[in-house]
């Protein structure tokens, strides 16, 4: 049935991982300007980006996301000094992880969003919700119940490279 | 079960323009645990808080949903209001359903459909909301206050005054830092000596200020409230308690040619000396490097001259630690060195125009001691090579300041008024001299100090060239200064007698190192940190320590006056409660679960991990376990995402929370 449907009919379901006190700041501002943008993300507020732990993003991807959105402040912002950082660091291996299982990068964004950035916002929100409408449903993960830990250190060329995209 | 309550307001029409408020009211009432689920138009006015109030109290409600406006926004009122019915006030969450939908969103099925779902998502996150109790920490009423500049001792005197006793640590043998070295100050031109003596005197005789001078810090442990300093008393050599302050010693003192660091090496001291006349304390020290009984072993005449036998050769550095509440950083700035790259500094040497090579070429500060009443030439200014008087004079400005490719993009802020001061004070002292100014542009906002500048030209008869030197060279007993006017277009020639570069600000030598032993951020010169450039210029991120005067940034004297009260004043703030309130959005950890890794110890920015040990009966150690200071934790999370156990959890943010949101979509 979802198959036979035109891939502009589907209304992707894009999940946010965002810090309270930029990217979210940076959303609301967005609101305030009252900028418009499709209707298809869900925001999860965290102190920090060094709060999102990757399982969440397995889970969102679990439970049925087909995009999902990390968003904090610019490296060398953060509130908590360098929340973001660590962040990075987590994010740029993790990406090589869920590469090595086979799940398409596309459906991942990671970006750094101010407060002051609310077209930034609406800028990535909608890319990524364009980007994973063409891309269709993401069905490969669903049944996937991956709670392994993530933990180690930036130090093959591989993971570098991949820290150094982000 | 839960008892939810969930209230969605319209916020006039705000939201529900575009967000069908009570299909949602309705809808979310059918979900498992909310038991009273209501639309009103303006949740947070009165009767929007008294209707939210009544509501927990009759429905005997356990957790409650707020939909509307942003947490940003109004998170605290409601949280508030829960609390004032009885409810712990984290145990109401609000959902964000005009900034990221009613606003944002035109179709108004599309927005209701997804106000529902974030709604939904709050609901089930709050049911795993746990009580947090409000987090208090003593706060021990004493201050220290690092540097005893004028930014210092005015921040010294502000909190001594209120009561709370005050520790002030100064580097060198005397208070007073570079406001005590200067002459006249704009944009008054009144003496310094005259205004800042008195101030140092109130410090010496405040019954709630203790002194350390000669001393440094060593080491900063602790946290707000309670901090833990370790401070370096450095031998002096002379016992403060027995010297009377006579002299005696100084007269006596065989070594009397060492350059004072405080004349900028014009005047000479000798080896046991008060920097100057009017030093606070006025105990003298002996610098060991040129004393001849602590080089050769013989001599010791001080000790032989001195009255009450203060003089005390054995005397040894001294370690000694204090209990304090909060802590002032005014550890102000030096002159950038033009001479050559100092050590350990991230600036480029500027290595041009002269400056330590031609001995007529000199700096700012030495003009100030050239020019001061009590300096070394008793207020007449004459060049160091031979004490003649200089007929022509030549200023430049921006020496190294505004000079990205010499390291430094800054403005160094006071240099345009000293400038003009220093014309003006030539003028005054050499009736039939010449002073010539190079200038890139002149920066002169403040109360009355454009029309301070103006005389400089108008009255004081200096005139300014706009334009940067090229070259300059000593030729005879002269310094050729070339240059070009780029207002009229020429190229212009000086035969000066003295030149006088106003060269940089910049932080203090060892601001780093302070700054890493007190953990506060600095910028890539060293200038410390505040918390918010606009709204929290005098805190540092770190809590409990505070920021005052040049340190932080190129000020002048009224700035940095004004800063080191408003420093002052925060202290006060957090002296005026006997505990420390934060919010209890905080990691604690699961001593059970824990391995011991440290991961999370390393990765915290806060260094709010600590080492605990966990020991039986007997006091074996079973294991070292992680241990989070609720006082010192920013409550980032950062070490709940590293933990490899999941042994470390965020308050307000537990995975559990989290999970919930997700399942709930
Ligand atoms: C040539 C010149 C002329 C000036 N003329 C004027 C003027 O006419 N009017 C005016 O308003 N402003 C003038 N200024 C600016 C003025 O000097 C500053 O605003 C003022 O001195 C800043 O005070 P402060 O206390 O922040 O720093 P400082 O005066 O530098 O005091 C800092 C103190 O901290 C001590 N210290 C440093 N590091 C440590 C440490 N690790 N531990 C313990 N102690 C430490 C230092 O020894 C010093 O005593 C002039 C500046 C210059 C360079
Ligand atoms: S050390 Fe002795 S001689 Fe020197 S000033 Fe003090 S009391 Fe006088
Ligand atoms: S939450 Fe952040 S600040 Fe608190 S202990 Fe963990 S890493 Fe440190």
């Amino acid at each position: 049935m979802h198959a036979e449907k035109p891939k502009h009919d589907f209304e992707p379901k894009i999940i946010a991982f965002v810090c309270t006190w930029c990217t979210y700041a940076g959303a609301d501002l967005a609101g305030t300007s009252r900028m418009q943008y499709p209707s298809n993300v869900r925001v999860l507020k965290f102190p920090c980006t060094g709060r999102i732990d990757p399982v969440f993003i397995l889970k969102a991807f679990q439970q049925g996301a087909d995009g999902v959105l990390v968003s904090g402040c610019h490296p060398g912002d953060c509130h908590y000094i360098a929340g973001n950082f660590h962040a990075r660091r987590r994010f740029a291996a993790f990406r090589k992880l869920l590469e090595f299982i086979g799940v398409d990068l596309n459906r991942l964004q990671f970006s750094w969003v101010s407060a002051a950035e609310g077209g930034k916002w609406v800028e990535v929100v909608t890319d990524l919700t364009e980007k994973v409408r063409a891309m269709g449903p993401m069905t490969e993960f669903k049944e996937l119940a991956l709670e392994e830990q993530w933990s180690g250190k930036i130090d093959t060329p591989e993971l570098k490279e991949a820290y150094n995209q982000i | 079960m839960s008892r939810i309550g969930v209230f969605i307001c319209h916020c006039g029409e705000n939201i529900s323009r575009t967000v069908d408020v009570e299909r949602v009211a309705a809808q979310i009432g059918k979900l498992p645990g909310v038991a009273f689920s209501t639309d009103y138009k303006y949740m947070c006015s009165d009767p929007g808080q008294n209707l939210l109030k009544k509501a927990i109290q009759e429905q005997k409600l356990s957790h409650v949903v707020v939909a509307a406006c942003s947490p940003r926004m109004h998170e605290k009122t409601f949280r508030k209001a829960v609390e004032a019915a009885g409810l712990n006030p984290f145990l109401c969450e609000m959902a964000n359903i005009r900034e990221h939908c009613s606003w944002v969103h035109e179709n108004k099925e599309e927005a209701t459909v997804k106000a529902i779902e974030i709604v939904g998502m709050m609901v089930e996150r709050v049911k795993k909301n746990r009580v947090l109790p409000s987090i208090t920490v003593p706060i021990t009423k004493r201050s220290l206050v690092i540097g005893g500049g004028i930014a210092g001792i005015q921040a010294a005197l502000d909190i001594a005054d209120c009561g709370h006793e005050v520790i002030l640590v100064e580097r060198e043998p005397s208070i007073g830092g570079h406001m005590a070295q200067l002459s006249e100050t704009f944009p008054t031109l009144d003496c310094s000596q005259c205004i800042m003596t008195p101030k140092m005197v109130d410090v010496a005789n405040h019954p709630k200020i203790k002194l350390y001078t000669y001393s440094e810090i060593e080491l900063v442990e602790g946290y707000i409230g309670n901090f833990q300093v370790t401070i370096k008393k450095r031998a002096r050599s002379v016992d403060e308690d027995k010297c009377t302050g006579c002299g005696v010693c100084m007269t006596k003192c065989p070594q009397k040619k060492i350059p004072n660091k405080f004349d900028m090496n014009i005047g000479m001291r000798t080896a046991i000396y008060v920097p100057f006349p009017q030093a606070v304390p006025n105990t003298p020290v002996i610098d060991r490097d040129n004393c001849t009984k602590f080089k050769t072993g013989k001599c010791g005449v001080c000790q032989k001259v001195c009255g009450p036998g203060a003089v005390d050769f054995e005397q040894e550095d001294q370690l000694i630690v204090e209990a304090v509440g909060a802590i002032v950083v005014a550890t102000g700035f030096d002159l950038y060195s033009i001479a050559e790259k100092p050590k350990g500094s991230p600036i480029k040497g500027y290595g041009e125009f002269g400056h330590g090579k031609i001995p007529d070429v000199i700096d700012g500060m030495t003009f100030e001691r050239l020019a001061s009443a009590s300096g070394p030439t008793g207020g007449k200014i004459l060049r160091p090579s031979d004490g003649k008087e200089p007929k022509q004079i030549v200023f430049i400005q921006c020496i190294g300041s505004r000079a990205r490719e010499k390291g430094i993009s800054y403005c160094s802020k006071v240099c345009c008024m000293y400038t003009a001061k220093h014309t003006m004070l030539y003028h005054h002292k050499v009736h039939d001299g010449q002073a010539y100014v190079f200038f890139m542009d002149a920066r002169t906002p403040g109360k009355s100090y454009d029309e301070f500048w103006r005389r400089s030209i108008e009255e004081e008869e200096a005139v300014y060239i706009r334009g940067m030197v090229s070259r300059l060279y000593q030729k005879g007993d002269k310094i050729v200064v070339m240059g070009s006017d780029i207002a009229v277009g020429v190229q212009v020639e000086i035969e000066a007698d003295m030149v006088v570069l106003a060269t940089a600000i910049q932080p203090q030598k060892g601001a780093d190192s302070l700054a890493q032993k007190l953990g506060i951020s600095y910028d890539k010169y060293h200038f410390y940190s505040e918390a918010h450039a606009k709204l929290r210029p005098v805190e540092c991120a770190t809590a409990g320590i505070y920021l005052a005067g040049a340190c932080q940034g190129p000020k002048d004297i009224p700035e940095t006056v004004s800063q080191a009260s408003a420093a002052a004043a925060k202290v006060m703030t957090l002296f005026s409660k006997d505990q420390l309130e934060r919010e209890p959005i905080v990691a604690r950890v699961r001593e059970a679960g824990c391995v011991g890794c440290f991961a999370c110890k390393k990765v915290c920015a806060y260094g709010a991990v600590e080492e605990k040990e966990i020991r039986d009966r007997q006091g074996n150690l079973i294991k070292v376990v992680a241990y989070v200071n609720p006082g010192v934790c920013g409550g980032c999370g950062t070490c709940q995402a590293t933990c490899p156990s999941k042994s470390v959890e965020l308050d307000g943010y537990t995975d559990e929370q989290i999970v919930a949101m997700i399942e709930a979509l």
